[in-house]
């Protein structure tokens, strides 16, 4: 018997039995969906990860206070308010492995231009610190070294800022009005798009160091040496694990007589490429996870074939016994069953794999991430339906073709 | 007239042994059917007759003894073999007709040429003939519920003649029929028959082993008695229109008790 004539029969005996065939399928269906829409946020949710690693900056390392501790009583992350100008004067004299050291304070401020306004963040850096973030300037230029100097007013805004209160408008050489300071637009910001927590980073506003503390941020009256944070760069991987240790070691001799020898909470340093790495290996973890999920769902999907293929070869018992009769070899029935689980495990599998991109789109279009739809994973998901179909049909096709005709014509 | 027995059985024995006690189903059974004629088997449930014909229809194999079919003896055929002789040699006939209840008559009819190499424009064609042949040219899209049970033995009938086959085996054709429509069925077989098919039919009915030219009569494993029939009832006398298309004039001669016949005696006979 010809292979075409055994997909044709094994095709009329599943639609006859369509309902229980459809069902056999949704086994397979949810399995390959699942399997199809695992890889899809396992590698968009890596492909995210790497992205915003860049967008971070690479290789950069992070410092800012520890802890303010008020009589037992322990106030947030960098609250103590401890980290100077003179901190990151002294890494950079001592942390020779590091390319750049930039210094940063940032608060929150109300901007506006014309009637428009927009509540956004203000970050007082100086030049290095879109060289430490890998953050181009799009158009216009950044601050000189006089206008850092003196505090200049001026400003360099972020893509979002820039359509907020520009729109289409070229924003540069514009007087914005920042808290109540105005401020001419030197530079527009490329956009760097969301952190990995959802976080627009191109809302954002960067103004020299002193201007900020001095013109904008009210807190640093009394502190006008005080910073938020320092950013360092190193020039490889590498080179990275080098600067934090001579980082460690600068800050540690620094905060020493301040903290009476405790140095756990005087000051925090997150290597960000570690934090970004961690976050990645957590994402192929829960990927692997629902990897391993999706193959429980097939195996599941193909013990339902099996099930009905035992059944089906129950009930037509004595079909098989008259195929035999009228001149079927046991190797046309077992071809003609096996065909029927193939066809099951595949028509699921082609179902699942629509459904399984579909729902990938949708998780795209819903988390913001890169749309994945490798064409080899789908032609795996294929491979892998047709052997479930093989796998778990070769025993019923097997068990039928072994039967007795006589029995099998006998069988009521 | 030398043609050699389409049929031919030497010493054929079957045992089934359950646990202890031995069965002989079928007890050196020898006998031989010449080519075109229309044969009989008779006897009681329990006698042998069901054995011997799985046994001729190639379903299961011979504990000791030689079955030759056109002249090859089967127990040299392998298993793959043996489905090509139930293909290309023997048409069954059934006594509950075996129709695939989902397949449209047509496709009953044609269902056995799926596990041949004719190409499916020819096999329906084919069975769309057959049905013809049987008077049933406009039944062919009917699925068998929708059809009687003399029209459902015609449809087995046209199924078991679509790789025209040597031999017919008919195993209680009309057991599910009432005397009229059976009648019909015979005078169909004995169509098939006069057209110089090779018919053995298995029955326990009297009345209807008379219409075959020669009756073997089992009873516990053994051939008690092989009789010709002197004057085979015609089946056609009792029932008015008689639908019997497959004969043709040149073909249609005498029945199968002119072919030779070749009484066997009865070995064996030990009690």
């Amino acid at each position: 018997m010809s292979f075409i004539e055994a997909t044709r029969m094994a095709l009329a005996a599943l639609t006859a039995n369509w309902l229980r065939s459809a069902l056999t399928m949704l086994g397979m269906v949810i399995g390959v969906a699942a399997v199809i829409a695992t890889f899809a946020i396992g590698v968009g949710a890596q492909e995210t990860i790497g992205r915003i690693m860049t967008s971070l900056g690479s290789n950069i390392i992070v410092v800012w206070p520890g802890n303010s501790n008020l009589g037992g009583a322990r106030g947030p992350s960098g609250s103590s308010g401890r980290l100077s100008e003179r901190d990151a004067t002294a890494l950079r004299d001592e942390v020779s492995e590091a390319l750049v050291v930039a210094p940063s304070v940032a608060g929150n401020v109300q901007v506006v231009y014309g009637n428009l306004n927009w509540s956004t963040r203000v970050n007082g850096v100086e030049d290095d610190f879109f060289v430490a973030r890998d953050w181009e300037i799009d158009t216009g230029r950044s601050f000189t070294e006089a206008e850092e100097r003196r505090g200049a007013k001026v400003a360099i805004i972020g893509r979002t800022v820039a359509e907020q209160l520009f729109g289409e408008d070229d924003p540069i050489g514009s007087v914005i009005r920042i808290q109540k300071m105005p401020a001419e637009v030197i530079g527009v910001m490329k956009s760097k798009g969301q952190t990995m927590f959802g976080q627009d980073q191109d809302d954002v506003i960067f103004v020299p160091l002193d201007t900020a503390r001095q013109r904008l941020l009210g807190r640093f009256k009394s502190r006008p040496d005080q910073i938020d944070s320092i950013t360092l760069k190193a020039n490889s991987a590498e080179a990275l694990d080098e600067v934090e240790k001579s980082a460690r070691a600068v800050l540690d001799r620094r905060f020493a007589q301040q903290t009476a020898g405790d140095l756990s909470e005087a000051y925090n340093l997150r290597n960000l490429t570690q934090l970004v790495e961690a976050q990645t290996s957590a994402a192929r973890t829960l990927s692997r996870l629902l990897g391993v999920v999706a193959t429980i769902a097939l195996v599941v999907g193909g013990i339902g074939i099996m099930n009905i293929m035992l059944v089906s070869v129950t009930e037509r018992t004595r079909e098989i016994g008259l195929r035999m009769a009228v001149g079927a070899r046991r190797r046309d029935i077992r071809l003609q069953f096996l065909i029927e689980a193939m066809v099951l495990a595949l028509v699921g599998g082609t179902i699942g794999i629509l459904i399984g991109a579909a729902t990938s789109v949708t998780l795209a279009r819903m988390t913001g991430w890169p749309l994945v739809i490798a064409p080899d994973v789908i032609g795996l998901a294929f491979a892998f339906s047709a052997g479930v179909g093989v796998f778990f049909g070769w025993y019923p096709a097997t068990k039928a073709a072994r039967l007795d005709p006589i029995e099998a014509l006998r069988y009521e | 007239m030398e043609a050699q027995p389409v049929i031919a059985v030497e010493h054929l024995t079957k045992t089934y042994s359950g646990g202890d006690e031995v069965v002989h189903a079928l007890d050196d059974v020898s006998f031989t059917v010449p080519r075109g004629s229309f044969v009989a088997v008779m006897g009681p449930s329990g006698s042998g007759k069901s054995t011997l014909m799985n046994l001729i229809g190639c379903l299961d194999r011979a504990t000791s003894g030689r079955l030759l079919i056109d002249g090859v003896d089967v127990e040299q055929i392998d298993s793959d073999g043996l489905a090509g002789t139930r293909r290309d040699t023997l048409g069954f006939v059934f006594q509950t007709f075996n129709l695939l209840p989902r397949l449209t008559a047509l496709d009953n009819v044609a269902m056995p040429l799926a596990y041949g190499r004719m190409p499916r424009r020819r096999r329906r064609q084919r069975a769309a003939e057959l049905l013809a042949a049987v008077g049933l040219s406009g039944r062919a899209r009917h699925m068998p519920p929708q059809l009687s049970g003399g029209q459902k033995q015609r449809v087995a009938i046209a199924r078991a003649l679509v790789n025209d086959p040597a031999v017919v085996l008919a195993d209680e054709p009309t057991g599910a029929l009432d005397t009229r429509t059976g009648r019909e069925i015979l005078a169909l077989l004995q169509a098939l028959n006069r057209d110089g098919r090779t018919i053995l039919m298995v029955t326990h009915d009297e009345d209807v082993a008379r219409h075959a030219g020669r009756i073997l009569r089992f009873r516990d494993g053994r051939l008690i008695a092989d009789e010709v029939v002197a004057a085979p009832l015609d089946a056609r006398a009792g029932i008015e229109p008689a639908p019997v298309p497959v004969s043709t004039p040149e073909t249609a001669g005498t029945p199968g008790t002119a072919a030779k016949p070749v009484p066997q005696g009865i070995p064996g006979a030990v009690a």
